[in-house]
């Protein structure tokens, strides 16, 4: 077998684009750039711990099942920790988002990041809000009956019927987990590519 | 070497300055451990809500009246599911929401369909066992003729106005209504008794995770939405973004939420899709954000970026 | 301890505080969310971030 044989391998073409682009010192790097050295750096980091507690609160829940919650006093301060944990994730985001905005964060060809971002925060309200129709409580059947009107009135509640206690539950536990856990993947991976972007250029004539 | 013009809100040179050390590792378990500590005292500290939900049974124990009213609004086809058009069904389009000329709704028609009279009254009342009476009552309701239905839902319906409940019965003084007296305190009897919660959950199958049913029939009656009001989630209440109890809700709606209080979307018939589509279109914004000019030159105008990285600007200087 | 777990400390099972201005219309817990998210936000971009020296120089 001939090297260039080897090297027309879709394994080999992808494990060389990969490490090509993504070094394992990129990946885990152990120094930043001398300009990242403020609190609002760390709210990134806050908002991914904080889905890790959110998952991991949700996987009890999902041990025990949907409604025991409501007769377990364990099950409940679990779902009390489930809660705080999103209120946390959502917080952290939105500060993420604001300071990413006015470090204009997609300069340098990050734009991309900024996207996924964006998308992130799209799909985590509707993560959240398949988890607030699956409590199976009046905050569910008040939350669903009213927001089924905009989605019906896009089309989509056919397809996505939010009085379907079944079909939201696995929405929240399965698909929107899924899809959340690998835009975070790709986000990260964004940046780890990029790296953080740097200061504004103040004197752009000194760089042309 | 010509190159192009340096875009400030666009391009972003390499940095060729220094580094600091950077444990990332050490950073996010950190993080992690600092999110768990205040997610086990927030939750120790305020819990959570959780109000049992409504159920029938719960409905029109405590208000018999209005569940026979809707009871009689989902047989005489009034009710709000029963003229809400597609997904459930389309008496005709102009009862579904549209945006400007699109019909979403109605052009992706019926997916869930739902004869409101059949689903909600009839097939619920054909289940219950041991009733000679009603089972004649449907019969004839069943096999009489459209005039002579319309024109019994009719006096009954006027005469619906002044419906009392007394001495556990629904009282409604109405001359020729033929058999739909009886289907609704019937119906009301039987949901009093916790059947119809399960007839209209059980009705197709065993096992049941779909409440779409049941959840339709009660929020077309006024006590899920009273029970809201007075925990302050209603639409004009900005409740999009309120939990029950004193407990923070979905504050990132405010927003979403804001549009429903203005004009035209706080009275319009359409007003959900058109705020859908504003939220829909402000996102996209946002999203695109790094490519619209203008926009995209705010962060830089504002200055907020030389407090953030205050220090390099500092070093700048002094170099 | 059961009952410390679901009663929690503070008891919010009991209708909310909201404040209410022309059109707008806000419950004390979410206002206080709000407001402390804004006060983080000023607080990251003022407050100084300890130990971070410039160490190592690529030149």
């Amino acid at each position: 077998m001939s090297t260039s044989e080897i090297d027309r391998q879709w394994t080999t073409r992808l494990r060389k684009r990969t490490f090509g682009k993504l070094p394992p010192e990129k990946m885990l790097p152990d120094t930043q750039p001398s300009y990242v050295s403020s609190w609002i750096y760390v709210f990134g980091v806050a908002t991914i711990s904080s889905l890790v507690v959110v998952i991991a609160t949700g996987c009890v829940l999902a041990i025990f099942g949907p409604a025991w919650w409501h007769t377990s006093n364990v099950g409940h301060f679990v779902n009390s920790m489930h809660l705080w944990s999103v209120e946390i994730f959502f917080f952290s985001m939105v500060i993420h988002l604001w300071g990413k905005y006015f470090m204009a964060a997609w300069r340098g060809g990050r734009a991309l990041t900024w996207i996924t971002g964006m998308v992130l925060f799209l799909c985590s309200i509707v993560t959240a809000l398949t988890g607030y129709v699956s409590q199976s409580n009046f905050d569910s059947q008040w939350i669903s009956t009213q927001a089924k009107d905009a989605i019906n009135g896009s089309g989509g509640g056919a397809f996505f019927n939010l009085l379907n206690g079944g079909q939201m539950l696995m929405w929240h536990i399965v698909l929107m987990p899924l899809i959340l856990v690998l835009l975070v993947g790709v986000h990260v991976v964004l940046v780890r590519i990029k790296g953080v972007v740097p200061p504004i250029e103040e004197n752009a004539g000194a760089v042309q | 070497m010509s190159k192009k013009a340096f875009r400030p809100d666009v391009d972003a040179p390499e940095w060729k300055g220094g580094h600091s050390p950077y444990d990332i590792i050490k950073e996010g378990s950190i993080a992690i451990a600092v999110v768990l500590i205040l997610t086990l005292i927030l939750a120790v500290v305020f819990g959570s809500p959780d109000d049992p939900a409504i159920t029938l049974k719960s409905w029109s124990t405590t208000a018999p009246v209005d569940f026979a009213t809707t009871a009689l609004s989902e047989l005489n086809g009034t009710s709000g599911t029963a003229t809400y058009g597609a997904p459930y069904n389309s008496q005709n389009s102009s009862a579904s929401q549209q945006l400007g000329p699109l019909k979403l709704e109605y052009w992706i028609g019926v997916h869930i369909p739902i004869n409101t009279a059949k689903v909600f009254v009839i097939n619920p009342l054909k289940a219950l066992p041991g009733q000679p009476a009603l089972d004649k009552d449907l019969a004839v309701f069943q096999n009489a003729s459209a005039s002579a239905k319309t024109a019994w839902l009719n006096n009954y319906t006027k005469a619906a106005a002044n419906m009392k409940f007394l001495n556990n019965q629904v009282v409604v003084n109405a001359s020729d209504a033929g058999p739909v007296p009886l289907m609704i305190n019937d119906l009301t009897q039987m949901a009093r008794s916790g059947a119809l919660d399960e007839a209209l959950l059980t009705g197709d199958s065993f096992y049941t995770t779909d409440y779409t049913d049941s959840l339709l029939f009660i929020s077309d009656g006024s006590y899920l939405g009273q029970v809201a009001q007075a925990d302050h989630l209603t639409g004009s209440q900005w409740g999009m973004m309120n939990e029950t109890g004193s407990w923070p809700g979905q504050a990132w709606l405010w927003l979403y939420t804001f549009w429903y209080q203005v004009s035209p979307m706080n009275s319009s018939s359409n007003g959900d899709v058109e705020v859908l589509a504003i939220m829909l279109l402000l996102t996209v914004g946002l999203t695109l954000m790094p490519f619209i000019p203008g926009l995209r030159s705010i962060p830089r105008k504002s200055k907020v970026y030389r407090i953030i990285w205050r220090e390099h600007y500092q070093n700048q200087t002094k170099d | 301890m059961s009952s410390f777990l679901i009663g929690a400390l503070i008891n919010l099972n009991h209708p909310d505080h909201y404040f209410q201005w022309h059109i707008f219309d806000i419950s004390a817990a979410n206002a206080i969310v709000i407001i402390l998210m804004l006060a983080t936000f000023i607080g990251a971009l003022l407050l100084p971030f300890p130990g971070r020296r410039r160490r190592k120089e690529n030149q």
